[in-house]
């Protein structure tokens, strides 16, 4: 029984199919938006899907220079990476799927894997678009890393547990320290939005510069597969976030049991989703080394003052911490 | 021109960045560009030979293909030589509505340029309403001619359509509509973190270099050199206008995006004025039948010069006297822009190449001609491939395949 309830959870809820769903969505939701704003109609709701579909059906070029294996793989590891981390993030109550003391470190690993895999199958493709592509993905994964570590780990101090569900219960009852904790959430949404490599940090894939970086000699199921990935990276990413900086599935899950926390969970990624989409439209390509300035010069000094905060705070007695 | 690195970046002569079949040889350090070579003319359209083989009137629906954007720029320079070999007044009337006309060109260009400015920069939502308020421009200039974009409006002495008093409204409605825009964006783009970052400082030319190398229009203008050829040597009605020759002193990509904006409204007033001046009059000074015009055409030669949106559009037409011209030769603003990108890439980064090549607005198809390697021997390559030839043999394949006796 427990065996196949972990079947559910992988491939299910809030394994696979949901998460291939809410990608789905999650872009819909991202590519009308961002239309809206910038006074264009946008795709219908199954654009998403149809595109899905259509890069399925297309031919999937292995390119002769390329490190086959590396080239084959890369898709599916990144893939496996994201489809792992939602196993461990609250989705609809207040525990996730499965969940142990150091999930959280687990969770920063694996939200990693993507573009670890963006790098493997770039740099194996042997084409020199997407060698600078690769380059700038590593480059920009030494900016965004330490600030993201660095803001995660304000939420984790502040509830005193490396259990994701354990941080979102304990932080939910005291919505003071939610406040406190926005600087880490700022950081947190630049480090994503850099990690997802959209705009301003889209260097890695700048289409005008270097037509796509890393994913230049991808096509058909394998491009499929890493757009995919991406869109699922969104939503995991958005619900990590809004699990240690939001509450998650609170309060609603007390309310209305699971089906009230998922709705909370849906609603604060829907949340995120579209700061980050906003943010995408409002601003222009940084190069990459202002990119990586940007996180060194401000990201790190925000997220070590949010640390500073939350000592202090806890040190007082402040909010409940 | 090669630096000491070791890694070559191709980029053209098919490239998502660039529209067109431009190419360039990065020599790149790391991210940092420490040498360019430029190939041009991937793409030999033929365009004056072909002005060769028709006659005076034909040629002007030719090269007005010439190029998408500009098209009215090539057409008045081309009738403008070919009048000056007419001996043929051209009427005021005609005179302001080709002015009007050329603003209005030059509105679109800038407003489209602005809108590949931005995406090449990243910045899509700018490009998206750039575009948007372009087809403000867009539907004056097809409520004036009934096209968007190859108005036709241009014959040999005078224009082919005449403007309606009650369609002024209307364009006055679109301008002061565009012109609020466009001080928006002047207003706003420069103080956009992002941008600054992406413009301030990158693919600088100094007022000497500019000077040096010859660049034209907005370019120079940015580079602080008040070259205009509307002020230098007027035509149409530009000698009875008043307006300002906008130039910024940085020489960097914000200044050729400042210069662009503030010139779109410097446009909307010259068109303003025209509107309020318009003569009442013919709107052709040839009194014969269109079809005989090419025949008014006597033997010499005259260069005429017009502003278009880019730069300096110089026109030469040589003349013997038939109903057919000896010579066309047409020299686009994009031609005497070039060094100054090459220049303006080296110590650049990867990343500001589309930039930097986007900053002189190229048309790059308009500025084919033939195949001429930058670097290399004293040789020069057709198709700007391996097959070269020294200018003799150029000469002779030339003169072989235009189908004239060899010397």
């Amino acid at each position: 029984m427990s065996f196949a309830m972990d079947l559910v959870y992988l491939l299910v809820f809030p394994g696979f199919l949901f998460l291939s769903t809410a990608g789905m969505a999650v872009q819909y939701v991202d590519r009308k938006l961002y239309a809206k704003v910038q006074n264009r109609v946008g795709p219908p709701a199954v654009q998403p899907f149809a595109d899905f579909l259509k890069l399925l059906s297309k031919e999937s070029i292995v390119p002769e220079a390329a490190e086959r294996d590396v080239f084959v793989v890369a898709p599916l590891f990144g893939l496996a990476g994201v489809l792992t981390a939602i196993l461990y993030v609250p989705v609809w109550g207040a525990e996730a799927a499965f969940a142990f003391q150091g999930d959280l470190v687990v969770v920063l690993f694996l939200l990693s894997i993507p573009s670890f895999a963006l790098f493997f199958g770039g740099w194996h493709s042997r084409n020199r678009f997407s060698d600078v592509g690769t380059l700038r993905t590593l480059t920009q994964l030494f900016g965004y890393e330490v600030p993201f570590f660095l803001a995660c780990l304000a939420p984790a101090m502040a509830a005193q547990s490396w259990e994701i569900s354990t941080v979102m219960t304990t932080l939910a009852e005291s919505p003071l320290a939610l406040v406190l904790l926005l600087p880490g959430f700022f950081v947190g949404l630049l480090s994503l939005q850099a990690k997802l490599e959209r705009v301003p940090f889209d260097a890695p894939e700048a289409e005008s510069e270097i037509v796509g970086g890393a994913l230049v000699e991808y096509s058909g199921r394998k491009l499929a597969l890493f757009h995919m990935t991406k869109d699922i990276e969104f939503v995991v990413g958005a619900g990590f976030l809004s699990a240690l900086f939001l509450g998650g599935t609170a309060p609603l899950y007390g309310i209305a049991g699971p089906v009230g926390g998922f709705v909370a969970f849906a609603l604060k990624v829907l949340f995120v989703v579209v700061l980050l989409t906003v943010v995408k439209a409002a601003f222009a390509r940084v190069r990459i080394e202002q990119s990586v300035g940007v996180f060194y010069k401000w990201a790190v000094g925000i997220a070590i003052v949010q640390l500073l905060i939350v000592i202090a705070a806890a040190s007082a007695g402040i909010g409940g911490l | 021109m090669s630096g000491g690195s070791d890694e070559r970046i191709p980029v053209g002569p098919q490239h998502p960045s660039l529209k067109e079949p431009a190419n360039f040889m990065l020599d790149v350090d790391g991210e940092e560009i420490t040498g360019a070579d430029l190939t041009l003319s991937y793409n030999h359209r033929g365009m004056e030979e072909a002005a060769q083989r028709k006659d005076y009137l034909q040629n002007i629906y030719l090269l007005e293909r010439i190029c998408g954007i500009c098209s009215h720029s090539h057409t008045t320079a081309y009738v403008q030589a070919v009048e000056e070999l007419m001996d043929v007044e051209v009427p005021d009337r005609a005179k302001y509505i080709r002015t009007l006309i050329g603003e209005l060109e030059r509105l679109h260009s800038h407003l489209l340029w602005l809108g590949v400015g931005g995406h090449e920069m990243g910045f899509d939502t700018l490009w998206h309403y750039a575009w948007r308020d372009r087809e403000l421009v867009l539907d004056s200039l097809e409520e004036l001619t009934g096209n968007r974009v190859h108005y036709a409006i241009n014959t040999l002495g005078g224009v082919r359509e005449d403007v309606e008093e009650d369609q002024f409204p209307m364009l006055r409605e679109n301008l002061e509509e565009v012109k609020e825009r466009a001080a928006y964006y002047a207003e706003v783009v420069p103080e956009e973190e992002t941008v600054l970052m992406r413009c301030e400082d990158v693919g600088v030319i100094s007022r000497e270099t500019a000077s040096e190398l010859c660049a034209v229009g907005p370019t120079a203008r940015a580079s602080g050199v008040p070259t205009d050829v509307r002020k230098e040597d007027p035509y149409a009605a530009y000698d009875q206008l008043d307006f300002d020759v906008i130039t910024h002193t940085d020489g960097d990509l914000l200044a050729r995006v400042i210069v662009r904006l503030e010139e779109i409204v410097e446009s909307c007033k010259i068109v303003e004025q025209v509107l309020d001046d318009m003569p009442e009059g013919d709107i052709t000074g040839a009194n014969r039948p269109t079809h005989t015009l090419s025949n008014m055409v006597e033997e010499g030669e005259a260069i005429s010069r017009y502003e278009a949106p880019r730069g300096e559009d110089l026109h030469y037409v040589k003349s013997d006297g038939t109903d057919t011209p000896e010579r066309v030769k047409v020299r686009a603003p994009t031609m005497a822009n070039w060094p100054t990108v090459v220049e303006g890439l080296k110590g650049s980064y990867i990343a500001d190449t589309p930039m930097i090549v986007a900053g002189i607005d190229p048309c790059i198809s308009c500025t084919a001609r033939i195949g001429v390697e930058v670097t290399g021997d004293a040789a020069v390559s057709i198709d700007g491939g391996d097959r070269k030839l020294s200018l003799d043999d150029l000469s002779d394949y030339a003169k072989d395949w235009y189908g004239q006796e060899v010397n």
